[in-house]
């Protein structure tokens, strides 16, 4: 039944690196540049989408031998739903402020092809331990993408860090703006693929 | 002796057999050197501020794309004036009252992002220096809209600041414009000379006409784009620009004020970035003319030029697509 021959850990790292959701296979990009523009949201969203992707995985793997195939998606959709409602009605109740910025993105996580493709090419064909490793390693990836887009966005668009302001001057306003969102995410793409081309003899985002 | 052909040997080479003498280098060279009038017109309005400016975009912009080159162990192509000739149109596109910081992030913008990620001269899809601009703009809109009033001085040091001739006709309309001008005789004579605010190498249409008017000469641009675009830009002006109902606006002022005459004879007739087919070149014209009009008159810029040619420089290669001169005999496919 199994069809992956990557350990644990292996699997963790593929989600974190080789596969990341933003840097390496270029999807889920909506959000990553709607609220990447501070620090808290971004992380916010991250956590969400690391618990919806990780929680999916292990039910659409528990269930895998009872999903006939031929209505798998809507039972995955089904599934994902009821996650992303868990998520967003805990938010509401004990994160308002951010709630009140990203809810709508939280919502829309439903639709996040990245949380869908796993289900699809890994969860649905794996073991539950392998599946959450998985799962949770593609959830991290996510994390650290934004993470480290919401980095610099507010470091450079705003001059602060987790809200905290410690930059005085003028700072880079485009940075916060989408535009600036689209210049980040695609100068980190282009910093990754590079040092997976110098330092890992990669071929860059299109030898994934 | 391989590389020695006596002249009773027959060479057998790849073609192009006959070089034209224009090269990369010549060309932009000339483009530069055709700027220098507009050059001396800003420095002449607005002191040597102006002079600081533009050489530190020019130094920044050649500087770049020389260690980016250089770092990445490519050959460097800082000879061929077209970093040169991104600085310059960038550093004239900027206010005159700008800290220092600025063309200097405006120009690393303009020739590393706009330019060399894409693969260098030939690759980018919009002009550098337009796109320098914009990142400027968007992200300083405080700073990069004080606009210093002329001085015609060389002692630009407590220099009035004021709104462009767009910015008063888009706050006051064309009564307050009037007031701050005198009459419209003087209206037009300052606008022509340059004698008002605005970036430093937009304001001084004469000295962007005799710049013009070499490229023109030359044959290193052609009549197409400008002339839609002024075209365009005049007709919707005097069709709707008025304030007592169609037909009644005066194209005269939106021909010469902002950088209508900088953009449509310098930047939107870039090669890289605008069509390539003479028919191609007019739609592009005629697009770049419809955005300035629409953001001067209903946007929340007052000037539009800018947006216009970046605008249209994604369409580019689209129109070309779609102009494309058919075969000799190709028929279309029937629909059965």
């Amino acid at each position: 039944m199994s069809i992956h021959h990557k350990s644990n850990w292996e699997l963790l790292k593929n989600g974190m690196f080789g596969e990341n959701t933003i840097f390496r296979m270029a999807i889920s990009l909506c959000p990553s540049i709607a609220v990447t523009n501070g620090m808290k949201n971004g992380v916010a969203l991250g956590v969400s989408v690391m618990f919806v992707q990780t929680m999916v995985n292990i039910t659409v793997s528990a269930m895998r031998k009872f999903i006939h195939p031929k209505i798998r998606i809507p039972i995955f959709m089904l599934i994902i739903a009821g996650y992303v409602t868990i998520i967003d009605m805990l938010m509401a109740t004990y994160a308002r402020a951010v709630y009140r910025e990203i809810g709508l993105y939280i919502q829309i996580i439903v639709a996040f092809a990245s949380i869908f493709a796993r289900a699809e090419v890994f969860a649905s064909k794996n073991k539950i331990v392998p599946s959450f490793f998985d799962g949770f390693g593609m959830g991290v990836g996510f994390l650290l993408a934004m993470i480290v887009i919401s980095f610099f966005r507010e470091l450079l668009g705003k001059g602060e860090l987790w809200g905290i302001s410690f930059v005085s001057g003028n700072p880079l306003l485009i940075m916060v703006l989408p535009a600036g969102g689209f210049l980040a995410v695609g100068l980190l793409m282009g910093f990754f693929n590079w040092v997976d081309m110098k330092f890992y003899g990669g071929k860059g985002a299109s030898g994934v | 002796m391989a590389t020695e052909a006596k002249a009773h040997e027959l060479i057998v080479s790849v073609s192009p057999h006959v070089r034209g003498k224009e090269t990369v280098g010549r060309i932009m060279w000339t483009v530069n050197l055709s700027l220098l009038p507009a050059f001396i017109a800003a420095v002449y309005y607005f002191g040597p501020r102006a002079a600081y400016v533009t050489g530190l975009c020019i130094l920044t912009a050649v500087l770049s794309e020389h260690i980016y080159q250089v770092s990445l162990k490519k050959k460097t192509t800082i000879g061929d004036g077209s970093a040169f000739l991104t600085g310059l149109l960038l550093g004239l596109n900027l206010p005159a009252s700008v800290p220092f910081y600025i063309p200097i992030i405006g120009a690393v913008i303009a020739i590393v992002i706009t330019k060399l990620l894409f693969g260098g001269l030939g690759y980018n899809i919009f002009n550098p220096a337009l796109i320098g601009r914009a990142f400027l703009l968007i992200s300083f809109p405080k700073l990069m809209t004080i606009w210093t009033e002329p001085t015609a001085r060389f002692v630009a040091l407590d220099a009035k600041t004021t709104a462009t001739p767009l910015g008063i006709l888009k706050e006051g309309g064309l009564s307050q414009l009037m007031q701050v001008f005198g009459d419209k005789t003087e209206l037009y004579m300052s606008l022509l000379t340059g004698n008002r605010a605005g970036s430093l190498g937009e304001t001084s249409v004469i000295a962007l006409l005799i710049g013009a008017a070499i490229l023109l000469y030359r044959g290193y641009i052609t009549w197409h784009i400008p002339v839609s675009f002024l075209a365009t830009v005049g007709v919707l002006a005097w069709v709707f620009g008025g304030q007592s109902g169609f037909f009644t606006g005066d194209p005269v002022i939106h021909l010469i004020s902002g950088g209508l005459i900088l953009g449509a004879f310098f930047m939107a007739t870039d090669y890289v970035t605008c069509p390539t087919i003479r028919k191609g070149q007019v739609i592009f014209g005629i697009g770049c003319g419809i955005i300035t009009m629409l953001i001067r008159l209903k946007g929340g810029f007052p000037e539009g030029v800018m947006f216009a040619i970046l605008l249209m420089n994604c369409f580019a290669p689209l129109i070309d697509r779609g102009v494309k001169s058919k075969l000799f005999g190709a028929v279309k496919e029937q629909k059965k």
